[in-house]
């Protein structure tokens, strides 16, 4: 009897600990939608309301295509930044309102811990059943795209004996005493603002001892660290930046597309995929529709549009992204697996990114 | 699958409502037939042993199942919850492990590896936290966990979740830093609902398939132990109708009593038909002499002129017939007395009854010997369950024997005996000869047959009778005299008032 009640009390006092101690991040009050965007019926009530950590540009003709297929059915398509949308997201569970309906971000450790909180409900249907183990965890997240970590160039600006194909490729060129990349020309996520740039760094961190020589060197030579995507590659394309390191291959090959002097490449050694993770939060209250938007984004049809999009990036000689060897044990997906969680421990990531920020000589935020 | 045997028909009514008759007469036949039937189907009544065996088997493994289903439902929890307690121990064991100690402060290095080990379930949310001496949460989630000293385990519920946690302990004593770290490590309990359900599965489908595997083999072996069965009923079937010698078959122990039983009563059936066969050939000689020599008188009388010499032969004519017909007499009573032994039903005899009705029989047959005839009754009854008129002839049989063969006085006494824990009811008939000089050992009747008056017979008839009562034919043999009794089992008379 005792031992309930204080379980009970425990929980009450881990919903409060979750809500103030998790995870150590710049918050803001009431985080708002950096964007809304609306697809299929605007008159349908309720309005099923689709939060995600992606570009409406580059997620949005996804929804319209899955509109397309629900008729009578409204989506709201709201575009979150990665932190805040986990933030607003656990706040609803905790407060056991309904939120959004479907959930969809690339800081997929961010998912699994929402997931871990106990804050998704299951989806069971044949295309959850026919994914692999890394991309299904207990049926409430799914991995539903494939975007590769790479590294971008200006062609211009390097020639093709200074463009790295691997990792020890890019080490050997840093090291270099009359490396061009000296003076800030390098640039890649700042791990502190950018969900996916810190989970990329950190599962970099675990892969291979070369992630520590890599940002060694990155501050050595004043490499920058900033935030997101679009700007960094906007600045490899401007020519601020030669190149940049561990970018999300869908923004990337999205830019190259328009630009022809950006050339995207997958390191040789290895390459990340991320599988953005989608999760139907506990009392949606168009969980049945969101569920069929997590079919659809499984479904052929589904995988077309996404592929469309570079939310599926094929990887492999004659691919969206060139890669020499089709080699199986090159390409690293990130398992959706409470493992994820290591890297939000407390400690753990005070300690991660005090190094970053110091090897970039960034202020680290309080 | 077991059927249950089919009802056993009953036999049609044997009054059939005549109102009824014409509607019901056809199945009344019919009921008729199937009794019919049934009559000659001695084996219809007991069920076959292999399906005794199955049902006994089924009922002991339907109970038995249950038995086991519940053990392995509870070793299944058991083996699942030891398999992730490990789990979470060995997870919480790393953690502990990677804990420092710089500069006072507690560092937690949390290796992958304890992770990866909890994701061993893969299905199931996890939570850790690390807890420095004063309550304070150094990383992890803000988990309550059980005061106490030492590794403990506990359950909880998360989200609705049945959750299970481990607490474990780390002592520093550094410079600068001394105390107890607590680890906290738990899970929710997917994993080891689907490991128990498992374990459970397989347990239980071992279990059932080693359950038809002993039913097969109870029927195996009921077969097997059945085949001497098997073998003796082959040998019974193949003999000659004639032949009652004694099966010699190689049998197991258990059915060699059987085997001992069934020779036992061949050789006792053997030996009543011979016994039949040799009362017969007697007879017809016995019967042949007489007859032959009747027949030798009237031809000679039918020669004779002579009146006064017809008279005599006559005479003697009409003594052989008198003779004749003691005999024929005799020897329907004793062919009778031997069917009746075995037959009749048996009621509450006073033995003294027996006796003096023997002594008066034999007295009027003989009436010159009467005198010396002695009764000697005690002054109560001496009661046993016999067939009074087969007791009766054996008594008259001992009686004669006496008189014929031993020497007078010949005494009937009436006793009750007491043998060891049984109590026996005799009749006794001593005389003061030596008795015969070998008793005929009970294979067959003495060589003295000629004479008409012998009754050669008379013993084994006793003897058959004795038996048949449950009691033997005992002779004592004294300096100067000579005992023969008939000794039965002693009855009881039933108290009064109570039913017979």
């Amino acid at each position: 009897m005792t031992q309930r009640h204080e379980i009970k009390r425990f929980l009450t006092v881990a919903i409060a600990a979750a809500l103030l101690l998790l995870p150590p991040m710049p918050t803001h009050a009431d985080a708002q939608p950096e964007a809304i965007a609306r697809y299929g019926d605007p008159d349908a009530q309720p309005q099923m309301v689709l939060r995600g950590a992606t570009d409406i540009k580059t997620f949005g003709p996804v929804v319209e295509a899955f509109a397309a297929r629900a008729p009578g059915l409204g989506i709201t398509l709201e575009q979150w930044n990665s932190i805040d949308l986990y933030d607003r997201t656990l706040k609803d569970c905790r407060a056991g309102r309904p939120g959004a309906d479907l959930v969809i971000s690339s800081a997929i450790d961010l998912q699994v811990k929402l997931v871990n909180l106990g804050c998704a409900a299951p989806h069971v249907s044949a295309a959850t059943q026919a994914l692999p183990a890394d991309r299904n965890w207990r049926d409430e997240l799914f991995g539903v795209t494939q975007e590769p970590a790479v590294m971008v160039y200006n062609r211009r600006l390097l020639p093709p004996a200074l463009r790295p194909r691997s990792r020890f490729d890019l080490l050997d060129l840093l090291r270099q005493t009359d490396t061009p990349f000296a003076g800030g020309r390098i640039a890649t996520y700042d791990i502190q603002a950018s969900g996916v740039g810190y989970l990329f760094a950190f599962v970099d961190s675990r892969q291979a001892s070369t992630f520590g020589s890599l940002i060694e060197a990155f501050g050595r030579l004043d490499a920058v660290a900033t935030c997101c995507s679009a700007e960094i590659i906007q600045g490899v394309r401007s020519g601020q930046y030669l190149m940049a390191y561990n970018v999300l291959g869908s923004y990337a090959l999205d830019l190259a597309a328009q630009y022809p002097e950006l050339e995207v490449v997958a390191p040789s050694d290895y390459v990340l995929v991320l599988s953005r993770a989608v999760m139907v939060p506990k009392g949606a209250r168009l969980g049945a529709a969101a569920g069929a938007l997590v079919d659809f984004l499984l479904s052929p049809q589904g995988r077309d549009v996404l592929s469309d999009n570079h939310l599926i990036v094929e990887i492999g000689i004659e691919r969206d992204i060139p890669f020499p060897s089709e080699s199986v044990a090159a390409l690293r997906v990130i398992p959706l697996s409470p493992v994820l969680l290591l890297g939000l421990d407390r400690q753990e990531r005070g300690r991660f990114v005090d190094a970053w920020m110091t090897a970039f000589d960034l202020p680290i935020a309080p | 699958m077991i059927k249950p045997l089919p009802p056993e028909p009953q036999p049609a009514p044997q009054q059939i409502d005549p109102i009824c008759d014409e509607k019901n007469g056809a199945k009344a036949g019919a009921a008729t037939d199937e009794t019919g039937r049934l009559g000659t189907a001695p084996t219809t009544a007991a069920m076959s042993l292999t399906r005794r065996l199955t049902l006994l088997l089924a009922m002991f493994l339907s109970v038995g199942g249950v038995v086991i289903a519940l053990l392995a439902a509870s070793y299944g929890r058991q083996a699942a919850e030891q398999t992730y307690d490990r789990l979470l121990l060995g997870a919480a064991g790393q953690i502990a492990a990677a804990i420092s100690v710089q500069d006072g402060q507690i560092i937690t290095n949390l290796p992958v590896s304890a992770f990866e080990l909890l994701a061993q379930a893969p299905d199931d949310r996890l939570f850790y936290a690390v807890i420095d001496p004063k309550g304070g949460l150094v990383t992890g989630d803000d988990l309550a966990f059980p005061q106490g000293r030492g590794t403990r385990f506990f359950d909880g519920v998360d989200q609705g979740e049945a959750t299970r946690f481990v607490a474990l302990e780390r002592i520093f004593a550094e410079r600068g830093f001394a105390g107890v770290v607590t680890v906290v490590v738990g899970q929710t309990a997917l994993a080891r609902a689907d490991l128990a359900a498992e374990i459970t599965r397989n347990a239980l489908a071992i279990s059932a398939l080693a359950g038809g595997l002993l039913v097969l083999l109870a029927v195996l072996v009921t077969r097997a132990a059945l085949g001497p069965l098997r073998s003796i009923e082959a040998a019974l079937i193949a003999r000659a109708p004639q032949d009652l010698t004694a099966l010699n078959l190689p049998v197991p122990r258990e059915i060699a009593r059987l085997v001992a039983a069934l020779n036992g009563f061949m050789s006792r059936l053997d030996r009543t038909m011979s016994m039949n066969s040799r009362l017969l050939a007697d007879a017809s000689h016995q019967i042949r002499t007489p007859i032959a020599a009747l027949r030798a008188q009237a031809e000679l009388a039918a020669d004779e002129p002579d009146p006064a010499r017809l008279r005599r032969i006559a005479g003697r004519i009409h003594a052989r017939a008198i003779d004749l017909t003691r005999l024929t007499e005799q020897m329907l009573s004793r062919a009778m007395i031997i069917h009746r032994a075995d037959a009749a039903a048996q009621t509450l005899v006073d033995l003294r009854d027996v006796a003096m009705d023997a002594a008066e029989e034999v007295g009027d047959a003989q009436p010159n010997r009467r005198r010396d005839l002695r009764l000697d009754l005690p002054d109560t009854p001496v009661l046993a369950m016999a067939d009074d008129l087969s007791l009766r002839e054996a008594a008259k049989n001992l009686v004669m024997n006496a008189l014929i063969h031993g020497k007078p006085p010949v005494r009937i006494q009436v006793r009750g005996e007491t043998l060891g824990p049984h109590h026996l009811a005799v009749v006794a008939v001593q005389d003061a000869g030596m008795g015969p000089l070998a008793l005929p050992a009970g294979k067959g009747p003495p060589k003295a047959m000629g004479s008409s008056k012998g009754t050669g017979l008379g013993l084994q008839i006793v003897r058959a009778v004795a038996a048949a009562h449950g009691g033997v034919l005992a002779t004592r043999k004294g300096p100067n005299s000579f005992e023969a009794a008939i000794e039965l089992p002693a009855a009881t008379r039933p108290e009064k008032g109570a039913t017979r």
